[in-house]
């Protein structure tokens, strides 16, 4: 049987998944975490706590402000030790609450049983609400708050629920591990958002480079009436929201429109789970599941880690130092992650993994003149000019920029990937892109 | 002679008159009245279009200035790389009196030299501070220094700004710098300021633009401002020239009277000036002090 994958452009990155077969550890607390206040996309959360209050697992700690934000809670009980600045993944410090960890005391409301409940009790309102409250954002990397996905505007209504579990990135296995631990709870997850968003079937998206977790899937799905998981042709980046609807459904998402509008809902796989646990179990999201790899690391892992907790207390857990040879630290995955100069950064809600990457992976090779290959152009997934776009960019020419859809681009970088002349595409294109959408805001304030 | 070469010049003659009428005529038609003083007081302008005074070119500031003489007002205008020179004959031609302004320069805000913020990391993204800047906070990690990219040499028209490749800093040179701020808008940190060249060529600032407190750009930079206040307390109270916020002493260089008095006491080394600093004299025994001794 052919596999389903999306149509154009697309990469074929190696794969390298070489934690794929390690379960899940979970990484004791330490002595000390910091919560960043925007680990989510939007408006940062405002601190609700102020230093020596008591907080448990599960207190919040951190309010929603504005319409897309999430809420923010407590990963571990003690005392609020300052709120402050801390850095984070890009290297600028951002807002934190800074918690002294004593004991490990829950919310009483949080059921901590490992007990399966597939009864739905709550309406499709009382969901949406409770995925509100337990601050949930998606968990594929982007962190965009999920409830905000289900508030349907005026008339717009959704036949189909898309759950990716894709894991298109190279290197990162956190989904696949989920998939093959948590099965059952994530079909109730599923269950869960289609009676939200008030669709009756789910389709959701594996690559054929996981085969037993579409194995251990589809047999459980079958249980639940319109779930279905479809096995998909490995491709980059098939995990983007636009590809996989395309591939899943051949629907096509027009320019500057959302898959609403093609009447999608698209979720990850963690997500899943983290919905299935805040609305069965009423345990906000305070914990996920990171991969650390790299080559040089004799062994890898899968963490379920708390928030907060630095990302270096995982290489403590598997007992290795950094490499010597490591060129780049990454958090996320290699093709849409960013670099890292340090492992104190504290984990967040959208940390998928951290890959520890040799020299000679990480080393960018000399800039050569464009030979007009084209290759970057046959490989863009949204039918962009990459090529195009660097130059505009590069010589600001905002306004050419906007002309050839500049804020199309889903920045996913398979046009850095394969250029042959090693052009710093993507690097100019998110510049112009982020200078595009700032006129574009200010036209629309005037 | 040959008559086709006759004809040809007759023929050509001919299109040429016709064509001088009807452009003449067209001329006359579509005249546009332009005040012929705009004309002339770009001529006095330096002619430099580099966008120093807000307006598009030197022309568009002819205009402006002119559009201001009739109505009786041309405060405000200042043409920078020209200076009090341009102004004061352009004021003359136009009758109107010119304030004097103070020379200025462009000032580089960052000390924080390859020696004293080493690098932590290598970069080898594209060299441009403006995409660096999104990207990461810098090789030496601080998010408030100097990328040392280069958009702010690229950015200048007159040559006066140059990267010295021993610190990985840009250093201005004042007699070329025409304070015109293209360099101002062209770095993504702010770090450059246009600030009065002072007397005698005599000026004092804070190289160093760090909002956080003490402890935590010390470990990136040695030559931080740590926000310690030394400089506010010895400022002398007729010039009143130093305020702090965000844990940064500012100088305001209008009040500024160029004492020194700061640069000694700054334990981080974070003011810069033009000129040697006064050496720090004995501490004099105050009357107090004799007093208590005397007691003893």
């Amino acid at each position: 049987m052919k596999l389903k994958t999306f149509k154009l452009g697309g990469v074929h990155p190696p794969e390298n998944k070489m934690t794929a077969d390690i379960p899940v550890v979970p990484i004791d607390i330490p002595k000390r975490v910091s919560v960043i206040m925007s680990q989510h996309l939007g408006v940062p959360a405002v601190p609700v706590v102020d230093r020596g209050d008591k907080v448990k697992v599960g207190t919040l700690i951190g309010e929603a402000k504005g319409f897309i934000s999430a809420n923010i809670h407590s990963p571990v009980s003690g005392t609020v030790f300052k709120v402050d600045g801390v850095t984070d993944a890009t290297g600028y410090r951002k807002n934190a609450v800074i918690i002294n960890v004593e004991g490990d005391e829950w919310e009483e409301k949080i059921d901590k049983s490992d007990t399966l409940l597939k009864e739905i009790k709550l309406s499709s309102e009382e969901i949406i609400q409770r995925i509100k409250d337990s601050g949930i954002v998606g968990m594929g990397g982007a962190a965009f708050p999920t409830h905000v996905k289900y508030m349907f505007p005026e008339g717009k209504t959704a036949d189909t629920l898309v759950i990716n579990g894709v894991e298109c990135e190279p290197y990162l296995t956190s989904d696949h591990r989920v998939m093959l631990e948590r099965p059952d709870e994530i079909l109730v997850g599923v269950s869960i958002m289609m009676k939200a968003g008030k669709v009756d079937r789910a389709k959701i998206g594996i690559e054929s480079n996981k085969p037993d977790a579409i194995k251990i899937l589809s047999e459980k799905a079958e249980d639940y009436p319109g779930v279905e998981v479809v096995p998909l042709k490995v491709q980059y980046p098939q995990g983007a929201e636009k590809q996989l609807i395309k591939a899943l459904l051949n629907r096509e998402i027009p320019s500057g429109k959302l898959p609403l509008d093609v009447g999608c809902i698209v979720n990850n796989i963690g997500t899943a789970l983290a919905i299935y646990e805040a609305v069965q179990k009423n345990k906000p999201l305070i914990e996920r599941v990171v991969t650390l790899t790299g080559k040089g690391l004799k062994k890898g892992g899968n963490f379920l880690v708390r928030i907060g907790i630095p990302a270096k207390n995982l290489l403590e857990k598997l007992g290795e130092e950094i490499p010597e040879n490591t060129g780049k630290m990454i958090s996320g995955g290699p093709m849409m992650g960013k670099a890292i100069n340090h492992l104190d950064i504290p984990v967040t809600k959208g940390t998928s993994g951290i890959v520890l990457m040799s020299e000679e992976e990480s080393k960018r090779n000399k800039i050569q003149n464009c030979i007009r290959c084209s290759k970057c152009v046959s490989v863009c997934p949204m039918g962009l000019e990459p090529y195009l776009l660097e130059k505009l960019a590069e010589k600001d020419m905002f306004e050419e920029c906007e002309k050839e859809d500049i804020v199309d681009c889903i920045e996913c970088g398979s046009c850095s990937f394969t250029c042959p002349s090693s052009r710093q595409l993507l690097d100019h294109i998110r510049y112009g892109k982020q200078n595009v959408m700032r006129i574009m805001r200010e036209r629309r304030q005037q | 002679m040959n008559p086709v070469i006759l004809y040809s010049v007759g023929v050509l003659a001919l299109i040429a008159a016709g064509s001088a009428i009807i452009l003449f005529l067209v001329a006359k038609k579509f005249k546009v009245d332009e005040d012929p003083r705009i004309g002339e007081v770009s001529e006095i302008l330096p002619g430099a279009n580099c966008g120093g005074c807000g307006f598009p070119g030197c022309s568009g500031f002819a205009t402006a200035l002119v559009k201001g003489a009739d109505k009786g007002d041309i405060s405000g205008l200042a043409c920078p790389p020209g200076g009090n020179e341009t102004m004061t004959a352009v004021g003359e031609f136009l009758g109107m009196t010119v304030e004097e302004s103070a020379p200025t320069t462009a000032v580089v805000r960052c000390n924080g030299t390859k020696a004293k913020a080493p690098s932590k990391l290598t970069y080898e993204g594209p060299t441009k501070c403006a995409i660096a800047h999104t990207l990461f906070s810098g090789e030496n990690s601080c998010p408030h220094g100097c990328l040392g990219l280069d958009d702010c040499v690229e950015a200048c028209d007159f040559e006066a700004i140059y990267m010295d490749e021993e610190t990985g800093l840009p250093v201005v040179i004042p007699d070329k710098c025409t304070s015109c701020g293209a360099c101002v808008r062209a770095c993504p940190r702010d770090i450059i300021e246009i600030r009065p060249r002072g007397r005698k060529d005599r000026r004092v600032w804070v190289a160093c633009m760090n909002e956080e407190k003490g402890p935590i750009p010390m470990k990136n930079c040695k030559v931080t401002c740590i926000g310690c206040a030394k400089c506010f307390d010895v400022c002398p109270p007729v010039a009143n020239a130093i305020t702090m916020g965000n844990n940064l002493a500012f100088i305001d260089g209008d009040k500024c009277i160029a004492c020194g008095k700061c640069i000694v006491v700054c334990p981080t080394t974070a003011i810069l000036a033009t000129f040697e600093p006064p050496k720090p004299k004995p501490k004099p025994v105050t009357e107090e002090k004799e007093a208590s001794e005397v007691k003893k």
